[in-house]
């Protein structure tokens, strides 16, 4: 199985990831190649077989419903590029 | 004193031997030598001597733990509070965690003395330490081959004596493989036994911490103090951490060991299979018995791990966008333009190849046949640990399929790259504890054994690591160039 | 509606779950804090953190799921939608897709005195996302996430509606619902009830379905109301001048009643689901359920019921004491601590109280008139003390005070007259002064009768008994 450039850049923006056009073509190839390799799994007869999401068959512990977080955004908003009155900015929004 | 045991260590301080401070100087001395190595991203010097500091104050009121004075260092993989988390990668070369790691906060508390943080692959996908924004680490042992990843600097670090020990984490291997390659003893613990909250995620059903050794003994100590139960952490396992160090003197007499069929196959370097053959024996020695086991599925873990940990990067990627900390692009046009921009410039290219490979495998008509189908791969593999685990208490094997490789040698080809995780990978998608202890050298190159118990089983492990270390001295070989 | 076209609707409810803490984090949900003061390193989508499930998220959606009769899943899931949105702070949501926690149930609607059982698909627990703000910051966009992490609980219905009518009788339901079960506070203004509504028009009789559009946000009865009827008038238009309806995603601008085309949600629908790694299988024992049954509070159909038998309340009375659980409480509390009969307390909460404040725009948990205050005056009804008229008229004066029934009685000087020798004199006074009138009434015409009660009246300011007032001057005037 062969990836194309379009292909490429289609999942490239689903993924918000810049790739250089003159890098595309290798990235195709790249993927290509590991797609051959994830390609053998077809030949394993799974019918049936119940999927594996986690290594332990544990389920989900609860929390109780208690407020533990204090407001740190001062400390939180230190590390980000953009904020004004306590909010990030990012390019408009438009809906 | 760089080869000096922790429990040596430990027993110097409560001897007054030397103080904490005096110790980490000498850790900061052999790091400030040593920069061609490039085992450390941040080297927290001012803050390592402030603990070492309250350490010798606790030492001398006689409130010191097993582990008190000790200096460490952790993977950047580790959120640190107030010192710059990076992960390898060029999107948080400027983040400063507002919070610890849990495993950071348990070791902090056991009083230890944090020397820096340690270069890594980006996000840790790599198996050569070659994807790290900060470059390259080389291997002690030989200064012109990679030290494996992902944790490569902690490998390295550890090795050449840059620390007496560190943190790991391992996804597809990245503990094992570069402690392999180092010549030194790495333990990745069941899935869920060390918590997960503060280390950034890779992929999060197969990633856990774990220590980078000289020794078992010295993992034992670093284990005890790491793992536990984290209600911070929904996959933290609920159950009672045993004392590691408790049954490391116990004999071997009736341990039953499997050798994978699958472990041995032609592509295996000469090398390597005869020092497995010769660690092997040294068991039977110990009184241990051997007999061949099978993992029929094994070959298709590496396409069902490069499905699922790529799904999951994929995802687990997507909150470094530019908008509440990490690498933002330059007057971004858009709210497009800011994501595409911000993740396109500050993502190396084998993390990309990931996220593209996850975002393809995850996509609308393709969910099924990748995916879903890797998922009932993992079961098929995890029932084949368990059956071969039934007949035998431990398995035994190689880590890799080649010693160190040269750096530059197979970033050209990732396909080659991932091959080459072959024996490591599939324990994580199973989950269960695995460690590599040095065995020998081959091309004068360090090779590890790889041990695999079951779940839960890292007493045992260290146990079995243990009696072989008292019984050989491959642990304690120092690279020349590294020893002064 | 035209009538070869037949509309087909089904809605998606978001209801914010009223729990204190969020749904994966310890953060607040309180809702108006200074932006960004209640999002944690969670909820920010920190490198490293993790998420850990509220106790009391799953049981609210499992009440939710059993009020509703439906299946309560075992097992559920939480899985990944993954899509980039600035108020998305981890680039994807903690949503539930093929397991969720509620399964197949139904509500049944009243609309037009015709009973309809309509079909509820699923709920599922999902976290809510932040905000954009749209002011200007120097044309950049403000992110508040506060709001992030929030628990929603997502009702979608079967398409089973066929009208805006039906729309808005089920949301109702749903709305009424949840606030008795206390799972929801339902405010609309503050976006804890919010509706997406999908909708397409087939020719009637045709069993497949036109092509559906997705109206997104409606934030009130109202609008869902006007949305869906623009939306159906919409498609009808395009459909009869022979155009196709494409299938997307738009947001209803109340200001211009009208639906638009949301260009930035369409561009990529590929959400790339998968189990979510960092949360475990959400188990819910039989034991869970059926604790969670016995601490289930009477539903309104029952307390319906309940109350048109216990109190002998008219159908119409019962369903509007029962329409919310507080003003259901408040009736009965009325009841007891009146001691009055029960109709009496009904007419007086559904006319008077309910008047007030449908035109002081306010629910029933603001009313400034508390039950014990209502049940002081009507106590004094009961026993004479005054008239049913100057009842209204202290009624106003509760409203408008925090002077208890008898307080204000006794300031006004409202203590009904029932002394007979007072009455008397008063209408003695009366008949002496209308000679005229006296002798009208005496020569049969009756009608008269109604202007010596007035003058009564008038004289004693409406406090004279009218009982007492009537038989006086029946006796004094055939005299």
């Amino acid at each position: 199985m062969s990836l194309t450039a379009t292909d490429v850049k289609k999942i490239a923006y689903l993924a918000r990831l810049g790739i250089a056009e003159q890098d595309i073509e290798h990235y195709a190839q790249d993927l290509s190649g590991i797609l051959d390799l994830m390609t053998q799994m077809g030949q394993l007869d799974t019918q049936g077989v119940q999927p594996m999401s986690h290594p332990l068959d544990q389920t989900q512990r609860l929390r109780p419903d208690q407020v533990t977080e204090t407001d740190q955004r001062g400390n939180f908003q230190l590390i980000a590029p953009q904020t004004e009155a306590g909010l990030y900015l990012v390019p408009k929004v438009i809906e | 004193m760089h080869k000096l045991s922790l429990s040596e260590l430990a027993a110097g301080l409560r001897a007054k031997q030397f103080s904490s401070v005096e110790l980490t100087q000498h850790y900061l001395q052999r790091i400030a030598r040593r920069p061609e190595l490039n085992a450390y991203i941040t080297v927290t010097g001012e803050r390592a001597l402030a603990q070492a500091a309250a350490a010798d104050a606790a030492l001398a009121k006689g409130e010191a733990g097993p582990l008190t004075g000790i200096p460490l260092a952790h993977k950047d993989i580790f959120c640190t509070e107030g010192v710059k988390t990076s992960c390898g990668s060029k999107m948080l070369d400027n983040f400063i965690a507002p919070y610890n790691a849990t495993v950071v906060e348990k070791l902090d508390a056991a009083r230890m003395v944090t020397l820096g943080k340690l270069n890594m692959d980006e996000f840790a996908m790599g198996s050569s330490n070659e994807t790290s924004h900060y470059g390259p680490v080389l291997n002690p042992w030989a200064p012109d081959c990679v030290p494996g990843g992902s944790s490569g600097g902690s490998a390295a670090a550890v090795a050449a004596g840059l620390a007496p020990i560190a943190t790991g984490t391992d996804t597809g291997g990245s503990i094992r493989q570069p402690a392999a390659l180092c010549g030194i003893t790495g333990l990745k613990p069941t899935y869920g036994r060390v918590s997960r909250w503060g280390m950034i995620a890779y992929a999060s059903s197969l990633d856990q911490g774990g220590p980078m050794a000289r020794s078992a003994a010295d993992a034992a100590l670093l284990l005890q103090a790491m793992a536990g139960f984290d209600p911070k952490d929904s996959t933290s396992a609920d159950l009672p951490v045993p004392d590691y160090g408790e049954t490391l003197q116990n004999s071997l007499q009736g341990l039953k060991i499997g050798l994978p069929e699958q472990f041995f196959s032609a592509d295996l370097d000469s090398g390597i299979a005869s020092v497995i053959e010769a660690a092997v024996n040294e068991y039977r020695q110990l009184g241990a018995s051997v007999q061949t086991v099978s993992l029929p599925s094994l070959e298709l873990a590496i396409p069902a791990y490069y499905v699922i940990a790529s799904a999951e990067c994929s995802s687990n990627l997507s909150r470094f966008d530019g908008v509440r900390f990490g690498y933002r692009c330059q007057n971004p046009q858009d709210l497009t333009d800011l994501y595409v921009r911000s993740r396109g410039e500050a993502f190396g290219a084998e993390v990309k190849r990931r996220i593209l490979m996850g975002t393809y495998a995850l996509s609308a008509g393709y969910y099924d046949a990748y995916y879903l189908k890797a998922q009932q791969v993992r079961r098929l593999i995890s029932n084949d640990f368990r059956q071969a685990l039934a007949q035998v208490d431990v398995l035994m094997g190689p880590v890799t399929p080649a010693p160190a490789f040269r750096l530059g040698e197979k970033t050209g080809d990732p396909v080659q790259m991932y091959l080459s995780d072959i024996y490591t990978i599939a324990v994580n998608l199973a989950g269960l504890p695995a460690m590599s202890i040095p065995a020998g050298f081959s091309g004068g190159k360090p090779v590890g054994l790889h041990l695999i118990g079951g779940y839960f089983a890292e007493q045992y492990l260290l146990q079995i690591a243990h009696q072989y270390q008292q019984a050989t001295g491959w642990h304690q070989q120092f690279p020349a160039d590294y020893a002064g | 509606m035209h009538t070869q076209w037949e509309a087909v609707i089904g809605l998606e409810i978001h209801t914010q779950l009223a729990t204190q803490s969020k749904i994966f984090s310890g953060a607040a949900t309180a809702y108006g804090a200074e932006p960004n003061t209640q999002a944690c390193a969670v909820d920010l989508g920190l490198p490293g953190v993790l998420p850990v499930l509220n106790q009391e998220a799953v049981r609210m959606a499992v009440t939710f799921g059993l009020a509703i009769d439906a299946e309560i899943a075992p097992q559920s899931v939480f899985a990944r939608k993954n899509y980039f949105y600035p108020d998305l702070p981890k680039g994807y949501q903690i949503s539930q897709y093929e397991l969720p926690i509620v399964g197949k149930g139904h509500l049944d609607i009243e609309v037009d005195g015709q009973s309809k059982r309509i079909g509820v698909t699923r709920a599922h627990l999902e976290e809510d996302a932040g905000k954009s703000l749209h002011e200007d910051f120097h044309g950049l966009s403000g992110i508040d996430l506060n709001r992030a992490g929030t628990p929603l609980l997502e009702i979608v219905s079967d398409p089973d509606l066929r009208s805006a009518k039906e729309a808005v009788a089920y949301m109702r339901k749903l709305h009424e619902l949840v606030r008795y079960l206390e799972i929801c506070d339902g405010n609309m203004q503050e976006g804890s009830f919010r509706c997406d509504a999908n909708v397409s028009v087939r020719p009637k009789g045709q069993a497949e379905y036109g092509t559906r559009v997705e109206i997104k946000n409606i934030n009130s009865f109202k609008f869902v109301e006007k949305a869906i009827n623009h939306e159906i008038e919409r498609h009808i238009d395009v459909l009869e001048s022979g155009g196709k309806i494409v299938q997307e995603t738009r947001l209803y601008d109340a200001n211009k009643d009208e639906t638009r085309s949301m260009r930035s949600k369409e561009e990529a629908n590929d959400y790339r689901y998968f189990p979510d790694p960092d949360l475990l299988p959400v188990v819910v024992t039989e034991e869970l359920k059926q604790q969670i049954l016995a601490t289930l509070p009477e539903l309104p159909e029952a307390k319906k019921q309940r109350f048109a038998a216990q109190y002998g309340l008219d159908a119409e009375t019962a369903a509007t004491l029962t329409s919310s659980r507080e003003l259901a409480d408040y009736y009965e509390n009325l009841v007891k601590l009146s001691g009055c009969e029960a109709k009496l307390c009904g007419n007086w909460v559904c006319g008077d109280l309910l008047g007030a404040l449908n035109k002081a725009g306010l629910e029933i948990s603001q009313c400034p008139v508390q039950s014990e205050r209502l049940a002081g005056l009507l106590k004094r009804i009961a026993d004479n003390t005054i008239s049913g008229k100057i009842g209204k008229q202290v009624f106003d004066k509760l409203w408008n005070s925090t002077l208890s029934a008898d307080e204000i009685i006794e300031q006004e000087g409202l203590v009904q007259i029932t002394d007979t020798a007072a009455i008397e004199a008063i209408i003695d006074a009366i008949i002496a002064a209308n000679p005229g009138q006296v002798e009208q009434y005496r020569a049969g015409k009756d009608k008269v009768f109604g202007f010596f009660v007035g003058q009564a009246m008038k004289q004693t300011q409406g406090k004279a008994n009218p009982d007492e007032v009537n038989k006086i001057l029946r006796a004094k005037l055939s005299n």
